[in-house]
């Protein structure tokens, strides 16, 4: 083999490995907790689709806006608010143009005990229940609606000795699970698989009595010319996203 | 600098949480740094291993187990409803428990060091004078082991107001119960209110800061030998 000969394979060989690097893309994804189960099936099938591979960072969406806020190195956010992406964007950290809301969370007064919660929530203005959790209003999305929802129902004062705050509805979650606290409001997201409620007892609060939970997703500064980035954002729109994304108790848009 | 009403409160509860841990963990750690320092027994490698795990687990997950065992399922649960104390997490009494599991080694290792330099002889030197086992433990070995048994204050007061994971897991954030300094920074934090967390910090840094170097200070006053004194 000529020496000419050894350099072409070389070099075919050189463009042969860049080409299958572009259409093996790795994206850093920041996801809000609530939203695990549905991104990682939604992640499965876009990484069997396109060949591409996600790597999923699981966290509140507080700690994320802070890293990305300090140069992290994702690629994509999804949050469980529209703030926080807002936020990002108005700082430059984020490109304000792909912000778009995947999902809409819904509240639930949940219990472990089949009998505890009736399907019209009356239990919350009895004094059948220790301890109510509730996410911290201040800091998540869920805890807000939880408030809202007491605020409409006039039981704001009533239940207020009985709170119990999580930092998330993840932890809150937690609260009503180990049964440390008869009920809770968590999100029926957590509480669903198939369109269908998996243990105890649950009322779904309509949605008129507190303001929507949208929770956005956009692109992360630095990111803004990454095609992987961009077709998944586009994959969690298409209707086969969509659909896993309403069977765990998301409603879409 | 501005602090709220809630900052207050959380500065208050977390100095009664540390203040009333390190007191009762004084008490539980110096009979077992005792043991532990002077035993043959073969228990005394499993135990010690034992009483160290705490600081594998991440505090938070500690938490939720402690939050497991605590509920109305857990044997702690069980136990304490069966006393009629009724369940723990969410009350500053669940947070004081869990503190002491979780600073256990902090208070135990510094006065097992001192009780295992000691070593056999000031004991004995006091028998062979007559002095009776309790007159040997609080009259010999007690001023003897001052500089461990300050470690292990310092250590667990320190421990014990920068704790967090745990509190979070089982405290519920209810104000003036459970809501700490530690707790009320992160709320900040997470609600993008840096400004205020820097606050916090910044004075929590400060007062530990102070209340550290005046013990330090302490300490090294009483160090200095006799004749230096005279």
């Amino acid at each position: 083999m000529s020496i000419a000969n050894a350099l072409k394979i070389g070099f075919a060989s050189v463009v042969l490995m860049s080409s299958s690097m572009v259409s093996a893309e790795v994206i850093k994804v920041a996801v809000a907790s609530n939203f695990t189960h549905p991104i990682k099936e939604i992640a499965k099938n876009f990484e069997q689709d396109t060949q591409n591979k996600v790597e999923l960072s699981f966290g509140s969406s507080g700690k994320f806006y802070a890293q990305i806020a300090n140069g992290a190195p994702y690629e994509v956010f999804l949050s469980a608010d529209q703030a926080k992406p807002k936020r990002l964007a108005d700082e430059g950290m984020a490109i304000a143009d792909t912000q778009f809301t995947y999902a809409e969370g819904q509240l639930v007064l949940w219990s472990k005990d089949p009998q505890k919660v009736d399907p019209l929530g009356k239990v919350l203005d009895e004094d059948s229940f220790n301890r109510l959790a509730l996410a911290n209003p201040k800091l998540a999305p869920y805890g807000l609606a939880a408030l809202q929802t007491l605020e409409t129902l006039e039981l704001v004062d009533k239940t207020r000795t009985k709170w119990v705050k999580g930092v998330n509805i993840a932890q809150t979650y937690q609260y009503v699970d180990t049964l440390n606290a008869d009920i809770g409001f968590v999100a029926l997201s957590q509480i669903t698989e198939n369109h269908k409620i998996t243990q105890g007892s649950a009322w779904i609060v309509p949605d008129e009595f507190y303001l929507p939970i949208k929770q956005d997703a956009i692109i992360v500064k630095g990111a803004e010319r990454n095609a992987t980035a961009q077709a998944f954002l586009d994959y969690l729109r298409s209707n086969s996203a969509q659909k896993i994304i309403q069977s765990y108790g998301y409603k879409i848009e | 600098m501005h602090l709220t009403e809630e900052d207050l409160q959380a500065i208050w509860l977390t100095l009664k949480l540390a203040s009333t841990v390190t007191l009762l963990l004084l008490v539980i750690a110096t009979p077992l740094a005792w043991w532990l320092g002077r035993t043959s027994s073969k228990f005394k490698a499993p135990i010690a291993a034992l009483f160290s795990l705490p600081l594998i687990l991440p505090p938070t997950v500690l938490g939720f187990y402690l939050l497991l065992a605590m509920g109305p399922n857990g044997w702690v649960g069980q136990l304490t409803q069966s006393l009629g104390i009724g369940l723990l997490p969410f009350t500053f009494w669940g947070l004081v428990v869990a503190s002491i599991v979780y600073s256990l080694p902090f208070a135990v290792y510094p006065i097992q060091n001192a009780v295992e330099q000691l070593g056999d002889r000031p004991m004995e030197v006091a028998a062979t004078l007559g002095a009776g086992p309790l007159d040997r433990f609080f009259n010999v070995a007690l001023p003897l082991l001052k500089p461990g048994i300050f470690s292990a204050a310092v250590l667990t007061f320190a421990h014990t107001v920068g704790e967090f994971g745990i509190v979070l897991m089982i405290g519920g954030n209810i104000p003036n119960e459970t809501r700490v300094i530690a707790v009320q920074m992160y709320d900040h934090v997470e609600a993008l209110e840096y400004v205020e967390a820097h606050g916090l910090a910044a004075l929590m840094l400060a007062f530990s800061f102070i209340v550290l170097l005046l013990l330090y200070g302490l300490r090294h006053k009483r160090n200095v030998p006799h004749g230096a004194m005279q």
